[in-house]
């Protein structure tokens, strides 16, 4: 079932991309769509009958060299049955919604067909995506991880007519091959160690790894903390975290459903999959942990400050979509993956919808981006207005606080907000105020823009506004399911993946650490003998944790919570060490933590309320008297023309220093100064023949080799 | 089948003397009848040398098809194949027909173009098939000939000087070899190449002019046969004979000369500098990488500043056979696996790249990058073809090109992490140089006046890239294909090379403490 998953689309994407001209464009793109519904089934059948137990299946052979063997293959266990449905979910509506969104479409001329190609693009792109989290070895997840990056590029350059999509493609790709970089060097260090890229290998060996050293470089480094890091360098430039975030804006240049599917909901989440894919690595890396949640912390806060003067309508979405990453990376990194893993599925609900919604606008709007020019359009785009209210009620986090009702981002969001907090070292202690912070810049942008949408007085050109017009059924409809998971989905998952430790376990597949030992007795005829010995090995040292954490508790109050996670690494989809506590100390963090997150959405509800309902004129007032500072945000801190003068620039510079010094003075020069009395004097003689005459030149060369092979016969005896 | 490999090797010629001797005239009729002959000729080899690969048995590391005669002068005759060389015939033999496909509209002394390219085919086939050092000598020797006519005729505005350029190049690296060959048959006492893969040259340190020579008598015959091998990579920094030849050679005969010429560098290391002088590529080991990685990192920062689109992709060649030089002297399974790879997948994409050129230089008659731009518009199918094998250039998995790039990388972490570090930003690089040659003449609008009537590719071009793309995602999809065939081989070369390494060991011991 998981093959047949994984391959619709790619037969979707040839069908279309290659066979439409024989079946129609229109078939093509049904067929497309058709088959990611197919796969869309079948992944929530395989999410909702899962058991947590791992499950193999190879394909096929892919590259096999001495120790180094990757097939193709997929590794079926929690954590790949909930991106499954995250990405064919998202994909399949998104190929629904592109029906409406793409049928007639101004950049191209009435006689090209593009629908066809667009399709097959977006199927190629699932896919890829697909590839990347059934991969079951490092080199098969790198080939997915390219693969996106390579759909992305193209999904990005889809106006290929236009200069700036070229443009934001080829930065996209560019800036994701310096993540793949470390990616790179990443693998390559793990196999330098393990002898082997399979994940379960690198997980048995994570514990040794982090009794290692190796040697790279100037120095010898923890094998674990560095290797871990180096994978997280990758996951920087897929999820457009700090310092690799100059893409994603940009790819904002791609069709708006390229957007609600790439650069919101699958894609750039990669990188939070593969830090929680990693978690047996990460759990014994705290150096790494430590620069995660740091860097996740400051793109959170980085990107809400961006996203709040913003004016394009898909950009602020864009910095939103930076932001919300950055609370995954932090949540990852003080070793809550399951919270990581649950703010990225509710995430890729509302985030999606938002998009889509945007795109609604904008295409009600006759492609209208900039938020200047819009202004009432509740009662024209009625159906969009309630759309947008409900993510934006889900990203700003609104619920009952102290409950578990409310909508998807409150639950999630809050989840990491009170893992970071119960984190307990100075990163998490950081991160905890940088993302409360960055909460309340979140209410406020996501407001601002429901509010210069939607609200007040109709703004810009008046005849579009006069044309304003509600999306066709076919763009609607996936909008309204989107809605439904961004309302239930927090609610109904919240105790499988940040309930009591022991539901997170069940559903995870992770053993308990009292458990460990029946369980042994009982599987241990069943299990290879591998597995037998890790678990045994393990037994001794997590009862002696159970123990210490029931002996040292002071927040586990209620009784049947004690259960710990247990198992050894890569046992179950996810892997905690026997002293990561975070989950527990989470559910006993004070109710400050718990509500602060809550205040601070009321409080940029407020004041987004006061900007842009009561005082209208009050942020024009706001940006003259902190020009440098409203600046420096419009202008997003600079980066662009920061990475321009240091990296952008030299490097051309130096390109054709190269050539025109080095290989033109210096080299040629050096070698055909030699040579410099040989060639002018061939040349002239050349020069003054015929070609033909080469032949005759060519006959001489005959000679001498003749000549010298003679010699070097009679040499020789 | 006793002849198999001469009848491969041969055949070519045999057809070339055929239109040498019996084709006259030139008219309308004989040209066609010269590009039959020749295209017949060349897929008859390419039929012929599947025996070859079919009747190959992997698991036999030893020379296979061993053909072993007398010649005249007291010469032997002695040909065979192993797992090593018999991939870099069949890349000969597979590329061959696309090539002389490709050069079907030439209209210029095109009975002496097609005897050119079918000797070549022989010289090439004998350079990987040869085993015995003289007559190695003369096929690699031999190759130079042909193709400088090729340059040096049928090329552009500046052929002569790239022509003699390239010939003075590769002619003097190799005077260096001949004497080292000279020198190896007096110390061995014979040219066969199997025993002198098996023959231990001395290895002891000596001085030179106050130098001590780490290595003795092979370090000096490994860098005399470097100087010949390396210019014909072409490695940092004797590579500036290539874009000039490039960019002069007509388009098939840039094909040949990246495709399968830039190959018999690598193939010489892999048949001579590592069985043959163990010691001497240890000692060089480390130089080798940082000339391999200054390639790859150099070339592709000149190809970022090219405005020629053959100079681009001539670079862009040099730096990959930067990881082709970094995974050889890594010596360790991934690191050949991966050399041999990536020589086999440049062999078909960069190829690719210059028929993909030569489509629009025969359109336009430029290579200016600057003169194109937004051809998308008009050549949809043009678009998807450079846009493939712009991925496999830039080593997107999936394609070939990722395969080799990968399998080397992982080999240089083992040895050596600031050339792997180094080499490893050659991933940015290529992408960057890359994607903006594609930018530059694919995407954008179509404004430029002189292009508004381009016309996309035509059904034989079409035909031609056909097999190229085949072979770039199937060896990218299941490189199993070539990695079981190489597989044995390789690590019995690796095996030799440890055990002599092993007998040097306690030799060097000696030597370092004598130093100090």
């Amino acid at each position: 079932m998981a093959t047949i998953i994984l391959f619709a689309p790619l037969i979707g994407a040839i069908i279309c991309g290659f066979f439409w001209r024989v079946i129609g464009e229109k078939a093509g793109q049904v067929t497309a769509t058709a088959l990611l519904f197919l796969s869309f089934f079948l992944s929530w059948i395989v999410f909702l009958t899962h058991d947590g137990v791992t499950e193999h299946i190879t394909i096929m052979r892919w590259i096999d060299s001495g120790s180094l063997v990757a097939d193709w293959s997929i590794r079926l266990d929690r954590l790949t049955a909930i991106m499954l449905v995250v990405v064919t979910t998202v994909s399949a509506f998104v190929h629904l919604y592109s029906f409406g969104y793409m049928a007639h479409d101004h950049a191209f001329p009435e006689d090209e067909p593009y629908r066809a190609r667009f399709f097959a693009y977006l199927s190629l792109f699932t896919f890829a995506m697909l590839a990347l989290v059934t991969a079951d070895n490092l080199v098969q997840m790198f080939f997915g991880w390219e693969g996106v990056g390579l759909a992305s590029y193209l999904l990005i350059g889809f106006y290929y007519k236009k200069e700036s999509a070229g443009e934001a493609a080829m930065k996209a790709f560019i800036v994701n091959r310096v993540g793949d970089f470390g990616f790179a060097l990443g693998i390559a260090g793990l196999f330098f160690m393990v002898d082997s890229v399979a994940l379960d290998d690198i997980f048995a060996a994570a514990p040794t790894l982090a009794e290692s050293t190796i040697t790279f470089l100037w120095t010898d480094w923890n094998a674990a903390n560095l290797l871990a890091f180096l994978l997280f360098v990758g996951a920087m430039g897929k999820s457009a975290q700090f310092l690799l975030h100059t893409w994603l804006p940009d790819a904002m240049e791609g069709p708006t459903p390229v957007s609600a599917l790439i650069h919101a909901a699958t894609m750039v989440t990669a990188g939070v999959f593969l830090v929680c894919r990693m978690s047996p690595l990460i759990e014994f890396a705290p150096g790494a942990a430590t620069v995660i949640v740091y860097i996740g912390a400051i793109t959170a806060f980085f990107a809400a400050t961006v996203g709040l003067v913003q004016n394009d309508i898909k950009r602020v979405i864009a910095y939103s979509t930076c932001s919300q990453l950055g609370y995954m990376f932090v949540a990852a990194g003080v070793g809550m993956y399951s919270a990581a893993m649950f703010h990225l599925l509710t995430h890729a609900f509302f985030k999606a919808m938002l998009f889509l919604g945007a795109g609604s606008v904008i295409h009600g709007m006759h492609h209208e981006q900039d938020m200047r020019r819009y202004g009432g359009l509740k009662d024209k785009l009625p159906v969009t207005y309630w759309i947008m209210m409900i993510g934006t009620l889900a990203i700003t986090g609104v619920g009952i606080p102290l409950t578990h009702i409310g909508f998807a981002g409150f639950l999630s969001k809050d989840a990491i907000i009170e893992s970071a907090w119960a984190g307990g070292t100075t990163a998490a202690g950081f991160a905890f105020w940088a993302l409360v912070v960055a909460a309340l810049m979140t209410s406020f942008y996501s407001w601002r823009l429901m509010f210069l949408t939607f609200h007040g007085e109709a703004r810009g050109d008046k005849h579009t506004h006069e044309h304003a017009h509600e999306s066709p059924r076919v763009m609607l409809v996936p909008l309204v399911v989107l809605a439904v998971g961004a309302i239930f989905s927090g609610m109904v998952f919240y105790n499988s993946f940040f309930g009591h430790t022991d539901k997170v376990a069940k559903f995870y597949g992770i053993p308990l650490a009292g458990e460990v030992h029946a369980e042994a007795s009982m599987e241990g005829h069943t299990e290879d003998t591998h597995a037998e010995h890790g678990e045994s090995a393990e037994t001794a040292h997590a009862t002696e944790t159970a123990h210490a954490a029931e002996g040292g508790d002071d927040h586990g109050a209620e009784g049947e919570h004690h259960a710990a996670f247990g198992g050894a690494p890569g046992q179950g989809a996810l892997y905690f060490a026997p002293d990561n506590h975070v989950l527990d100390d989470a559910h006993a963090a004070p109710v400050w933590v718990k509500v602060s997150p809550f205040v601070a959405m009321l409080l940029g509800l407020g004041l987004a309320y006061l900007f842009y309902i009561r005082k209208p004129e009050l942020p024009g007032k706001l940006a003259e008297n902190q020009k440098p500072l409203y600046e420096f945000l419009l202008n997003k801190w600079y980066f662009d023309e920061i990475y321009d003068a240091i990296f952008v620039n030299p490097v051309r510079a130096l390109g054709r220093t190269l050539w025109k010094k080095g290989d033109g003075a210096t080299i040629d020069g050096a070698i055909n100064g030699l040579a410099m009395g040989i060639i002018p004097f061939f040349t002239r003689l050349a020069g003054r023949a015929q070609s033909g005459y080469l032949f005759h030149y060519a006959f001489a060369m005959v000679l001498g080799i003749v000549i010298l092979v003679t010699w070097m016969t009679i040499a020789g005896n | 089948m006793q002849n198999l490999i001469s009848i491969i090797t041969f055949l070519p010629l045999i057809a070339a003397l055929i239109l040498a001797l019996f084709l006259k005239g030139e008219d309308e009729a004989a040209q066609r009848n010269a590009k039959w002959l020749a295209l017949i000729a060349t897929t008859a080899t390419l039929f012929i040398s599947l025996f070859l690969l079919f009747g190959f048995d992997p698991s036999n590391t030893g020379f296979q098809f061993v053909e072993d005669r007398d010649w005249l002068l007291g010469l032997k005759y002695k040909m065979g194949v192993d797992g090593i060389s018999i991939l870099f015939v069949m890349l000969t033999t597979f590329l061959m027909p696309i090539t002389i496909a490709s050069c079907w509209d030439v209209k210029v002394r095109v009975k002496e173009y097609m005897i050119a390219f079918l000797l070549l085919e022989t010289l090439m086939l004998g350079v990987f098939t040869a085993l015995d050092l003289v007559l190695f000598y003369l096929f690699f020797e031999g190759g130079l000939i042909p193709m400088f006519l090729i340059i040096g005729i049928w090329g552009g505005k500046d052929r002569i000087y790239a022509a003699f350029k390239f010939f003075l190049y590769t002619f003097l690296g190799s005077l260096l070899m001949l004497v080292a060959m000279i020198a190896m048959y007096v110390d061995a006492g014979t040219t066969d190449i199997p025993t002198l893969m098996q023959h231990t040259f001395a290895s002891e340190t000596f001085p030179v002019l106050g130098f001590q020579i780490v290595g003795g008598v092979q370090t000096l015959l490994f860098l005399a046969f470097f100087a010949s091998f390396a210019v014909k990579m072409p490695m940092w920094p004797v590579h500036t004979w290539l874009p000039d030849a490039h960019v002069q050679a007509p388009t098939a005969g840039s094909v040949v000369l990246a495709a399968i010429l830039l190959k018999m560098g690598g193939y010489g290391f892999l048949r001579f500098s590592l069985p043959m002088f163990p010691v001497g590529s240890e000692v060089m080991s480390t130089f080798v990488f940082w000339l391999s990685a200054i390639a790859i990192v150099y070339a592709s920062l000149v190809a970022l500043a090219q405005e020629d689109m053959k100079k681009l992709i001539a670079y862009s060649s040099v730096a990959h056979m930067g990881y082709v030089t970094m995974g050889i002297f890594t010596v360790n399974q991934q690191g050949l696996d991966g050399a041999i790879f990536q020589m086999l997948s440049h062999g078909f994409v960069s190829g690719a790249l210059f028929l993909i050129v030569g489509v629009v230089y025969d359109r336009m008659h430029t290579r200016d990058i600057a003169a194109y731009g937004g051809l998308t518009v008009r050549m949809p199918v043009y678009a998807l073809i450079f846009m493939l094998f712009t991925m496999a250039n830039v080593g997107l998995p999936g394609t070939s090109g990722f395969v080799g790039e990968f399998l080397t990388l992982m080999a240089i972490f083992q040895v050596n992490t600031w050339v792997a570090l180094v080499a490893t930003s050659g991933v940015i690089f290529s992408a960057a140089y890359a994607l903006w040659l594609y930018r530059r003449v694919m995407l954008g609008d179509l404004i430029k006046e002189s292009l508004k009537t381009i016309s996309d590719t035509t059904p034989r071009e079409r035909a031609i890239f056909a097999p190229l793309v085949v072979m770039t995602l199937l060896l990218g999809v299941y490189p199993s294909l070539v990695t079981d065939i190489i597989g044995p081989s390789v690590e019995a070369l690796i095996g030799q090379y440890d055990t002599a390494l092993n007998d040097y060991a306690p030799a060097t011991e000696l030597a370092m403490t004598g130093d100090h």
